[in-house]
C-alpha cells in the first residue's frame, strides 16, 4: 500500500497483516464438461488388470510403450492427448481426485448436471446455481464483471439473485454495435428503465459491454454457434485469461464444453475422446501460461456430471456411469498427485455392478477450494451447499494455505 | 329526480352493465387476436392479423388446424423450389453426399480434395433444409403445422453435426415429423424411431443382441442411448416409472433396428431395416407387461406401450402447456389435457383445441419470452419484411445461442425465459433489430454465387443495392395493442429512422 509522501497512514501492525503488493484477487474458474467424460480414460488405472481385460478395445496402452498412457505415479497415468499437461504435473500445479462425484444414484444427463450445477444433489427444485451463491458470499460490493460466463446464455450454475456478464463468442463479438451509438443508445435506455428482469438483463449487458469489449481482437476461427465446441477451446481459454488480467473484478468464470458423451466407437489413445481432450489440455495450459502472475492466485476445476461404465459396451464405446476423476490446476494447488479414496475395478468394489464407485462427494472439493482459496468462512458453506455432508478425511492439503 | 339519487340510479345502471367475472378482465379483442398468433403463428402481419378480425378467432384456430385445407402461396413455393436437395429420400441422400459419393482411386484413401468437395456438398444439405424451414416460418399460411414442426423437432431432437445426420437434416423433418405434426403421438413416436437420422444420432442402428449370429465388429452389443432417452425424454419423462431394468430390456427389444445397407450404396428404397439376425427376440417382461417372442413386431409392441402411457400423457401435456401457456403451467391445465391425451388416444389436435379454448390460455398474455428463433422470426413478420437471403437470420440465431438444427443435446432448445433471457443476448437481440428495422441486412438480394458479380433476380447489380427499412408507421400501428407506455412515449419522442428499431427491440416485443 503506497503512503502518502510524509504521512505515516498505516497502523503500527507489523509484517504479518501486510498485504503482498502483487496480490491479486482469488480467482475460481470452473470447467463442466457435459456429458459424462470417460474418467478412467482421462486418469488411467494402468496397474489394475481389470482394466484391461474389461475395456479390450478401447484402453490406453500402458505406459512406456509408442502410445501408452503418460504415468503420473504407480497406478495411474493420464490420457496421452493430455500431454500438454505434464508440464503442469511436474510442477506439481495440477491434481487430479479420482472416484469423485455427485452422490444421487441419477443416470440421466440432465438431472445429474442439474445437480452439479444447482450443489444440490438429489433436490431439483433449488432455484439457483452454487457459483451464484458463492458470488453473494463474496465480501465488498458487486460489479458487472463479478463473473463470467462463456457464452450467450446463462447456465443455471450462475443463475440466482447476483447479476453475471457474459463473454461473448464468435467473429461479430468484438464488432461495433448499434447500441454503441450515443442516441441510440439513450433511446434504449429510455425504453429498458424500470425494475423488470428484461430491464435488470438490459443494463447489465450495456455494463458488461462496455467493460469487456473494448479493445478485443476479432477471433475468425471461432464458429459462431453459440456453444463453444470442444476446439475452439484453446481460443476461449487466450480470452479468458487476457480479461482476467486486464480486469481485477473478474472473480468466477464458467465455461462449459460438449462432446463427451462416447456411447459408440469412443477410441482408445487415438479417437473421439483423444480428439476432444487435446483441445481441452492444450486450452488449460494456455490459460495457465496467459494469466501469467495471476495463476498463483487461480485455481481451475474440471468436473463432469458423472463418469462412465467400467466395461466397454457391444459398440466399442461406455454408457453412463457413476464416479469420475475431478481436476484442480492451479497457483497454489499441492500437485502431482491422484487424491481421492480409490475403491478399485474388481466386480466387488463396483457401484451397482457396472460403475467406478464415488468416495469423495464433489461438493467437499469444491467447499474446500472456496473456504481454502476464496476464504470464505465456513458459516457460508451452509448457504452455499446446503445439507451437504460432514467432510470425512482431510481434502485440506490438496490446496497450499 | 334529485341530484344524488340521479346519480346513484346512474352509478347502478352502469355496475348492471359491466361484465362480472372471476377471473382478471381478458384482454380486448385486438389484444387477443396479436396473443393468439404470437402462440400458434410467428406472430402477427398485417394482412394475417385483419383475416383473423374477420374469420374471428374460433374459426382461425379451427382453419389452423386443418392445414391440408390452406394452400400454399406462389411467394412462399417459389422460394421452395429451388431447394431440389430437400426431394431426395433417405437412401438418395447417403448414395449422393454420403460415403459412396466420395471420390476414390481404387484402394485408396481419399485425398484432401476429395474430402472437401465432399464435405462442401453435404454443407449445402443443411444449408437448404435450414433456407426451407424459415421459408415455411415465415410465410407459410399453415402457421400452427410450422410451430408444432418446430416444438416437435425439439422434442425428438436430432443433430446435423452429428456424422451421418447432416445428410438426413431436412428428410427427418419432411418425412418423420411433418406429416405427424397434428396427427397422432404414436405415429409420430413411430416415424422417428424408424428414421436413420434418430436411429443414428442415438446409437440404435448399432444396437446388437451380443450372442446373435450377426453380432461382431461395431456390431457387438447392446447400446442402451436410445431406449433410455425414448423413455427418459420422448414419452414417459425422467420420472416416467421406469427402471434400469427397463431401459436395458428395452435395448434388447430394439436390437435389429437399423440402416438398410444395401439400399444406401444403391441410393434406392427405404432406408429402415429390422435385421432379425441381430435382434434378440426372447419373451421379456417391459414395464411390467408381457412382450411375446418375436421380431420387430417387439419394437412396435413396445412403442405402443409407450405412446399408451399416463405418464406420456403427462409428459407431452406439461410440455405443450409449457410452450403454449406457461413457463410453469397450472397443473389443473396440464392434468386435463393428459386426460384429453389419453381419452383422444394422443390425438394432438384434440389436446391443441382443449388447450387453446381454455381460460389458461387466454388469460397468459405476455407471459412467455420468446426463444432465438420465435424472436428472430417474429420480428421480420412484423415488419413485413421480403427475404431471399435467410443467412443473416440464422447467424443471428447462432449469436444468440439457438442454431437451427445444431443442439447439441437430444432434449432440445428449450422454450422457458431462463434459458434464454441475459444481458448478452439482450444486447444482440437489440443489435438484431437495429439491423433489420434500418434494412442493413440486404435479405432481398438473394446470396451471391461464388465468382458472380451478385445480381439479384431483377438484375440489379451488388453495387446497386439499397437498404429497405422497415416502415415504423404500419409496424406500431399493428402492435399497438401489445406496447406498454414506456414504449409508446419512447418511440414518440424518437427520430424517424429510429422508431422501428425502438418497437422491434422493446421488451414488449421480446415477449409473446
Amino acid at each position: 500500500m503506497k503512503l502518502a509522501s510524509g504521512a505515516a497512514v498505516l497502523p503500527a501492525l507489523g509484517p504479518v497483516w501486510a498485504a503482498r503488493a502483487d496480490e491479486g484477487p482469488q480467482r475460481l474458474v470452473v470447467v463442466m464438461l457435459r456429458g459424462a467424460v470417460d474418467g478412467l480414460n482421462v486418469v488411467v488405472p494402468y496397474a489394475e488388470p481389470v482394466y484391461y481385460d474389461t475395456r479390450p478395445t478401447i484402453a490406453i496402452p500402458k505406459p512406456g510403450g509408442d502410445n501408452g498412457a503418460l504415468a503420473l505415479d504407480g497406478h495411474f497415468a493420464l490420457h496421452p492427448a493430455l500431454a500438454s499437461l505434464m508440464p503442469l504435473w511436474n510442477d506439481k500445479k495440477l491434481a487430479f481426485i479420482h472416484a469423485a462425484g455427485s452422490p444421487d444414484p441419477n443416470r440421466s444427463h440432465f438431472d445429474a448436471q442439474q445437480f452439479i450445477e444447482n450443489g444440490t444433489p438429489g433436490r431439483p427444485s433449488t432455484p439457483d446455481g452454487w457459483m451464484n451463491r458463492t458470488l453473494a458470499a463474496l465480501p465488498g460490493a458487486r460489479t458487472p464483471t463479478d463473473a463470467l460466463s462463456v457464452g450467450p446464455t446463462l447456465p443455471f450454475i450462475l443463475r440466482g439473485s447476483i447479476a453475471v456478464a457474459n463473454l461473448p463468442l464468435g467473429p461479430r463479438a468484438a464488432q461495433p454495435m448499434a447500441i454503441d451509438h450515443p442516441q441510440i443508445a439513450s433511446a434504449f435506455d429510455q425504453l429498458y428503465a424500470g425494475d423488470s428482469r428484461q430491464a435488470e438483463a438490459y443494463r447489465q449487458g450495456r455494463e458488461a459491454r462496455t467493460e469487456l469489449v473494448a479493445d478485443m481482437p476479432n477471433e475468425q476461427q471461432m464458429a459462431d454457434n453459440g456453444a463453444p465446441p470442444a476446439d475452439a477451446f484453446p481460443g476461449v481459454a487466450d480470452r479468458l485469461a487476457r480479461l482476467m488480467t486486464k480486469d481485477r473484478h473478474i472473480r468466477l468464470a464458467f465455461a462449459a464444453l460438449g462432446g463427451w458423451d462416447t456411447h459408440v466407437n469412443q477410441g482408445n489413445d487415438q479417437g473421439q475422446l483423444a480428439g476432444h481432450l487435446k483441445p481441452l489440455g492444450d486450452g488449460l495450459a494456455a490459460l495457465s501460461k496467459g494469466l501469467g502472475p495471476d495463476w498463483n492466485d487461480t485455481v481451475v476445476v474440471v468436473i463432469s456430471e458423472f463418469g462412465r461404465t467400467v466395461r466397454e459396451n457391444g459398440n466399442r464405446g461406455t454408457d453412463h456411469g457413476h464416479g469420475n476423476a475431478i481436476w484442480l490446476l492451479g497457483g497454489t494447488v499441492n500437485g502431482g498427485k491422484v487424491y481421492g479414496d480409490w475403491p478399485g475395478l474388481a466386480d466387488a468394489q463396483l457401484y451397482q455392478n457396472r460403475d467406478l464407485a464415488i468416495t469423495t462427494d464433489y461438493r467437499h472439493v469444491l467447499a474446500m477450494v472456496l473456504e481454502r482459496h476464496l476464504r470464505l468462512p465456513d458459516a457460508a458453506m451452509a448457504k452455499i451447499f446446503p445439507g451437504m455432508p460432514a467432510m470425512r478425511g482431510d481434502l485440506g492439503r490438496i490446496l497450499a494455505a | 329526480m334529485p341530484g344524488s339519487s340521479r346519480l346513484l340510479a346512474v352509478f347502478a345502471i352502469v355496475t348492471l352493465l359491466m361484465p362480472t367475472s372471476a377471473h382478471a378482465e381478458p384482454a380486448a379483442p385486438d389484444r387477443q387476436i396479436i396473443h393468439l398468433l404470437n402462440r400458434i403463428a410467428y406472430g402477427p402481419t398485417a394482412a394475417l392479423v385483419a383475416h383473423v378480425k374477420a374469420i374471428g378467432i374460433d374459426r382461425y384456430i379451427d382453419e389452423q388446424l386443418d392445414p391440408a385445407a390452406l394452400p400454399e402461396p406462389a411467394a412462399l413455393t417459389e422460394r421452395l423450389a429451388p431447394l431440389d436437395i430437400l426431394k431426395l429420400g433417405a437412401s438418395e441422400l447417403y448414395a449422393k453426399f454420403g460415403p459412396p459419393s466420395v471420390e476414390t482411386a481404387k484402394g485408396m484413401p481419399p485425398t484432401q480434395q476429395a474430402m472437401d468437395a465432399h464435405m462442401k456438398a453435404a454443407n449445402s444439405i443443411l444449408e437448404e433444409a435450414r433456407a426451407a424451414r424459415l421459408y415455411r416460418a415465415l410465410y407459410s399460411p399453415r402457421q400452427l403445422q410450422e410451430v408444432m414442426v418446430d416444438f416437435w423437432f425439439n422434442h425428438f431432437n436430432i443433430n446435423a453435426y452429428d456424422g451421418f445426420d447432416l445428410l438426413w437434416i431436412g428428410n427427418y423433418e419432411t418425412e418423420a415429423i411433418r406429416p405427424y405434426a397434428l396427427g397422432h403421438f404414436r405415429d409420430l413416436l413411430l416415424a422417428t424411431a424408424r428414421h436413420p437420422a434418430m436411429l443414428y444420432y442415438l446409437n440404435n442402428e448399432t444396437n446388437t443382441a451380443p450372442d446373435s449370429p450377426s453380432a461382431r465388429d461395431l456390431f457387438s452389443g447392446l447400446n442402451e442411448n436410445y431406449a433410455r432417452e425414448i423413455m427418459e425424454l420422448h414419452t414417459l419423462g425422467v420420472d416416467g416409472g421406469y427402471t434400469q431394468q427397463d431401459v436395458t430390456t428395452l435395448a434388447r427389444i430394439l436390437t435389429g433396428w437399423g440402416f438398410n445397407y444395401p439400399d444406401f450404396d444403391s441410393g434406392k428404397g427405404s432406408a429402415f431395416a429390422f435385421d432379425p439376425s441381430r435382434h434378440d427376440a426372447s419373451a421379456k417382461t417391459f414395464l411390467g407387461q408381457t412382450i411375446p417372442a418375436g421380431g420387430e413386431e417387439q419394437g412396435v409392441a413396445a412403442i405402443d406401450i409407450l405412446a399408451r402411457s399416463p405418464a406420456t400423457a403427462h409428459h407431452i401435456a406439461f410440455e405443450l402447456a409449457q410452450y403454449f401457456v406457461a413457463d410453469r403451467p397450472q397443473p389443473a391445465l396440464v392434468d386435463r389435457l393428459a386426460e384429453k391425451f389419453m381419452d383422444s388416444d394422443g390425438d394432438i389436435k384434440a389436446v391443441l383445441k382443449t388447450l387453446l379454448t381454455s381460460d389458461e390460455f387466454r388469460d397468459s398474455v405476455g407471459q412467455k419470452y420468446k426463444t432465438p428463433y420465435e424472436y428472430v422470426i417474429s420480428a421480420v413478420r412484423a415488419g413485413d419484411v421480403d427475404v431471399r437471403n435467410p443467412e443473416p437470420l440464422l447467424g443471428t440465431m447462432a449469436r444468440l445461442g439457438m442454431p437451427l438444427y445444431l443442439c447439441q443435446t437430444p432434449d432440445g432448445y428449450k422454450n422457458t425465459e431462463g434459458a434464454w433471457l441475459s444481458p448478452d443476448a439482450t444486447t444482440i437481440r437489440i443489435d438484431f433489430a437495429s439491423l433489420l428495422a434500418s434494412g442493413a441486412f440486404l435479405l432481398y438480394a438473394p446470396p451471391a454465387d461464388e465468382g458472380s458479380t451478385r445480381l439479384v433476380s431483377d438484375r440489379t447489380p451488388a453495387s446497386e443495392l439499397k437498404p429497405r427499412p422497415v416502415d415504423p408507421t404500419a409496424l406500431e400501428a399493428m402492435l399497438s395493442p401489445t406496447l406498454g407506455e414506456q414504449t409508446r412515449k419512447t418511440v414518440a419522442a424518437a427520430p424517424e429512422w429510429l422508431k422501428a428499431a425502438l418497437i422491434l427491440g422493446s421488451p414488449d416485443f421480446m415477449r409473446r
